[in-house]
């Protein structure tokens, strides 16, 4: 009797280079850039929401509406929701490719990737760009307090 | 009134101490087993003994039937790279005085490559990847004067790093890519494309950097330094993979 123990790795087909733009490269080079400049625009995120002030208690609706009325925080959160999304789904495309061995199982993570991201950046585009905290023509009573301020 | 005794005892050197250790090796017989197992041996050994004298006296006195690569087994020939309480070592030069002997030590094939026999794995993928990135001296212009190509010391020194590589396959079998991965080049082959790729005298280094410049290639590294902590030649294998990447991405080398 003999047997064989299957060969632990997925087996040997690398296709022939195809010419054009490299993807992994850029890719690679994304997650470098992308990484230093979320490093400051989380840390920045988290100082100006959790620190400056009256630190953690001031966060409430209108300290929230306040920020996506302003352009700069507006940039500053699509900013950090593009790279930040963009990222993380690269980084867990790479984990797909190292751990998912057959093509089918490797499409469908890749594509459930690919859709939560792009669904995630769509609607958090949306938030920020066309956040308005007091919509005019709504009932007073399900406004915030601060609408009547203003 | 007593005469004095000399104590005359005799000049015995000082006895090293042997201590028993027990050496846990992961057997696999093809002909026998369906799957490997665990098989544990207990050996007297010196703090000065290696892992391979323990695997040696286990196959001259214990049991025969234990397999194992070894040639020069003094760290040069690179056959017997194992996987030893879960470090990726040759076993030719891992001494018992730097394992803690009073727990079992673990000795197994490396991961990665499919096994044949117990210690034994088969190294052609391993092989494959290494001859892909062309490792050897590509040069079509004539020399200066129709002898030699010269090198100043810095240029030589530019490479010498990865000229140490002496293919035991420990950094390759050491990384997670390459455990799951079948078309990853693996760290090996590209420390030996990083040796002629800085060397001034080739002249094909833009093939080879097109050759890594894969989705397969240097991108496929994570960086997790495996492989350089696995390197018996203390190669800085993830350095010299960081040192390609650049390479790649400023197109020369």
């Amino acid at each position: 009797m003999t047997s064989t123990i299957e060969a632990p790795r997925s087996p040997y087909t690398r296709s022939a280079k195809k010419r054009g733009l490299n993807w992994e490269k850029w890719g690679w080079i994304y997650m470098r850039v992308s990484g230093v400049v979320l490093i400051v625009l989380i840390f920045g995120h988290l100082f100006v929401n959790l620190m400056v002030g009256e630190g953690v208690s001031a966060l409430n609706f209108a300290f929230v509406a306040g920020k996506l009325a302003s352009p700069f925080w507006q940039t500053w959160d699509v900013l950090m929701l593009w790279l930040a999304l963009i990222h993380g789904g690269n980084g867990m495309r790479t984990l797909v490719n190292d751990y998912a061995t057959s093509r089918i199982s490797r499409g469908i993570l890749k594509g459930a990737i690919l859709l939560s991201v792009v669904a995630l950046i769509v609607l958090g585009t949306l938030v920020v760009y066309t956040f308005d905290a007091c919509p005019a023509g709504s009932p007073a009573d399900l406004l915030p307090a601060l609408c009547s301020t203003l | 009134m007593s005469t004095a005794t000399i104590d005359n005892k005799p000049v015995v050197p000082e006895e090293i101490k042997s201590f028993t250790v027990t050496l846990i090796v992961r057997r696999f017989n093809p002909e026998v087993d369906d799957e490997p197992h665990w098989q544990d041996f207990d050996v007297q050994l010196y703090p000065t003994d290696r892992v391979l004298d323990a695997l040696h006296k286990i196959k001259w006195e214990q049991d025969g039937s234990l397999t194992f690569r070894r040639s020069c087994a003094h760290g040069i020939c690179g056959s017997d790279a194992m996987r030893i309480n879960g470090r990726n070592r040759l076993a030719c030069k891992t001494l018992m005085k730097d394992l803690d002997v009073t727990k079992p030590i673990y000795v197994e094939a490396i991961k990665g490559l499919p096994l044949e026999k117990d210690l034994i794995v088969d190294m052609e993928p391993f092989f494959d990847s290494f001859k892909e990135v062309q490792p050897f001296l590509v040069a079509k212009s004539t020399p200066v004067d129709g002898k030699e190509r010269q090198q100043t010391v810095a240029q030589r020194a530019r490479f010498d790093d990865t000229t140490k590589c002496i293919l035991c396959a420990a950094c390759t079998s050491s990384c997670p890519v390459f455990w799951t991965d079948g078309q990853y080049f693996g760290p090996a082959a590209i420390v030996n494309a990083h040796r002629f790729i800085f060397d001034s005298r080739d002249e094909n280094a833009a093939v080879r950097l097109d050759i890594l410049n894969d989705q397969e290639g240097v991108w496929r590294c994570r960086t997790t330094f495996n492989c350089t902590d696995a390197c018996p030649r203390g190669i800085q294998v993830t350095q010299a993979i960081a040192e390609v990447k650049q390479a790649i991405m400023r197109g020369k080398a």
